[in-house]
């Protein structure tokens, strides 16, 4: 065998010029980041012993507290399934003008792609604080706020979870002449209604996290009252909010877990 | 044994004809619980003028505010928020690999002690609002993106434990058996089979966990950690609307920008 049939590495590979650069740069990122941030592990040692009295006033909750927060809790949880269903009503028809595979059209699914997107860019606390700005306190706000965002999330779920489907039955349809609107009722939602309930509660696990802290900027639920144990230094009333969300936010999990299993 | 199976198999007739019953008026309970129990205290009258005067604001950004030169301005406070992400990130990457390998299900494992509490730190972790978080860094460390950085390395390790924990649960042992085979020991599986192995995921995971941090440290401010929340949330307050038109298109073009580096980055991984 010749020399030059034997593989060879080239210098840049032999000297893991892609490796090291790579870790340079992330190096030098680093470093700026923690100017830019002020990084400074010293002073969080100096000062830990108020973050300890801090931690230690949140391992007492105040647990004759309990029974004022829990119509709050209903109201976090009554948002988020709202919100939910409000942005998934919303999102069907989205999500199904943004399949390719059933609008050929490249420049309308682009398009609309494109608007969920930027839909999606928008953090959910961003748009609590615009909306209470508009609707006044409480939780109208929130609400909308969670219509808005999972919109955002479940249209691009949906319109995956199509681009996904069998065409047989859609084209068969279409030999015989069905319409549009026929074709996506009997050819399209039977395949996909399984997975759309499933990233439904999907959604709504998420929802059910984001609308606790939906309020701490006065868009309704528990949020109002962490916002106002924190401003008032009531440590052992935040412990229990906390405590108390925990508690929600698992049980939702997995009721919407227990059931996204039954279905798939 | 046909009928004996068939038995098992099928749900009794009485529920299947009736359960679709059982599903429609649980449903309904839940919904009319859920609309039954907000108050939905009406539009304000000045919602009109307020929805008017932001979108005119939005139409009409605050273009000198991009750049001002006195640090407090969008570019600065926008690059301080992606130092916040990105510092955070990178350190919740490392502190959620020991983290990973305690909730990672193995087949040694017998009755799933050790992962099962692994997984249940993680979720408790990952429900822990960041928020919360934030402020209790804010007393530890004074208000400012060091307490941000606290709070999203912190808040990131719950989801990179475990998105981490289930790439080592489904990943190939095949470059550790080779490597068990010809008598390699545990450390030298570890370094030369697992590390490289694993490795692509967890940097794409975290290039993931990187777009979502962004958008979270975008709003943490708002509690007055750092980043641009804090302008954002003053200039609501004080309706400065064009303000707040140039923050949101900030933020947006910011994340855009993010996604799509990170997602291409990310296509040359896997």
């Amino acid at each position: 065998m010749s020399d030059s049939e034997m593989p060879h590495r080239t210098w840049w590979q032999r000297y893991h010029v892609a490796a090291i650069g790579w870790t340079g740069l992330l190096f030098v990122l680093l470093i700026v980041s923690a100017n830019m941030t002020n990084v400074d592990p010293g002073m969080f040692l100096s000062n830990f012993d108020q973050f300890l009295s801090l931690l230690l006033q949140m391992s007492h909750p105040n647990w004759g507290y309990l029974h004022l927060i829990l119509q709050p809790l209903y109201e976090t949880i009554q948002m988020a399934i709202l919100g939910t269903t409000i942005g998934t009503l919303l999102a069907v028809p989205f999500s199904l003008l943004a399949a390719s595979n059933l609008v050929t059209n490249a420049l309308l699914h682009n398009l609309i792609r494109f608007f969920l997107d930027l839909v999606r860019t928008l953090p959910d606390l961003l748009l609590a604080a615009m909306l209470v700005a508009i609707f006044g306190i409480g939780s109208t706000a929130g609400v909308i706020t969670l219509s808005i965002f999972s919109f955002g999330v479940v249209s691009k779920l949906f319109y995956e979870v199509i681009e996904t489907i069998d065409m047989g039955p859609l084209e068969a349809m279409k030999s015989v002449g069905a319409s549009k609107i026929t074709i996506i009722w009997y050819a399209v939602l039977p395949q996909i209604l399984n997975q759309f309930v499933s990233y439904f509660l999907y959604t709504l696990e998420i929802n059910v996290r984001a609308s606790t802290v939906l309020g701490y900027l006065g868009a309704g639920g528990i949020g109002v009252f962490l916002q106002r144990s924190l401003g008032e230094l009531n440590y052992d009333n935040t412990a229990i909010i906390v405590l108390a969300m925990l508690v929600v936010v698992l049980l939702i999990d997995g009721i919407s877990n227990h059931l996204r299993r039954v279905l798939l | 044994m046909q009928t004996t199976l068939s038995k098992q198999l099928v749900p009794h007739p009485f529920w299947r004809r009736w359960q679709w019953l059982v599903w429609l008026i649980l449903v309904a309970g839940v919904y009319s619980w859920a609309v039954g129990g907000l108050q939905f205290a009406g539009i304000k009258d000045s919602a009109a003028d307020v929805s008017r005067s932001i979108i005119n604001g939005l139409l009409h950004p605050d273009w000198a505010y991009v750049y001002n030169g006195s640090g407090e301005d969008l570019s600065s406070l926008i690059l301080q928020t992606l130092a916040i992400a990105f510092l955070g990130t990178f350190v919740s990457a490392f502190i959620s690999v020991p983290f990973a390998f305690w909730a990672a299900r193995t087949t040694q494992e017998h009755y799933h002690l050790r992962s099962g509490s692994g997984k249940v730190v993680l979720t408790l972790i990952r429900t822990f609002p960041e928020i919360v978080l934030a402020i209790m860094f804010i007393k530890a460390v004074g208000p400012g993106s060091y307490a941000g950085v606290l709070a999203v390395s912190i808040h990131s390790v719950g989801m990179l434990g475990k998105l981490f924990s289930e790439s080592l649960e489904n990943m190939d042992r095949g470059a550790e058996e080779a490597i068990l085979s010809v008598g390699g020991t545990r450390p030298e599986i570890f370094m030369l089979a697992t590390i490289p192995t694993i490795m692509p995921e967890f940097i794409s995971y975290t290039l993931y966990c990187f777009e979502i941090t962004v958008r979270s440290a975008s709003i943490l401010g708002m509690v007055g950690a750092g980043g641009i929340g804090a302008p954002m949330i003053f200039a609501i307050q004080t309706r400065n609307w064009p303000r707040v038109g140039i923050i949101l298109l900030g933020i947006v073009l910011m994340v855009l920008l993010i996604d799509s580096l990170s997602e291409q980055l990310r296509k040359k991984l896997v």
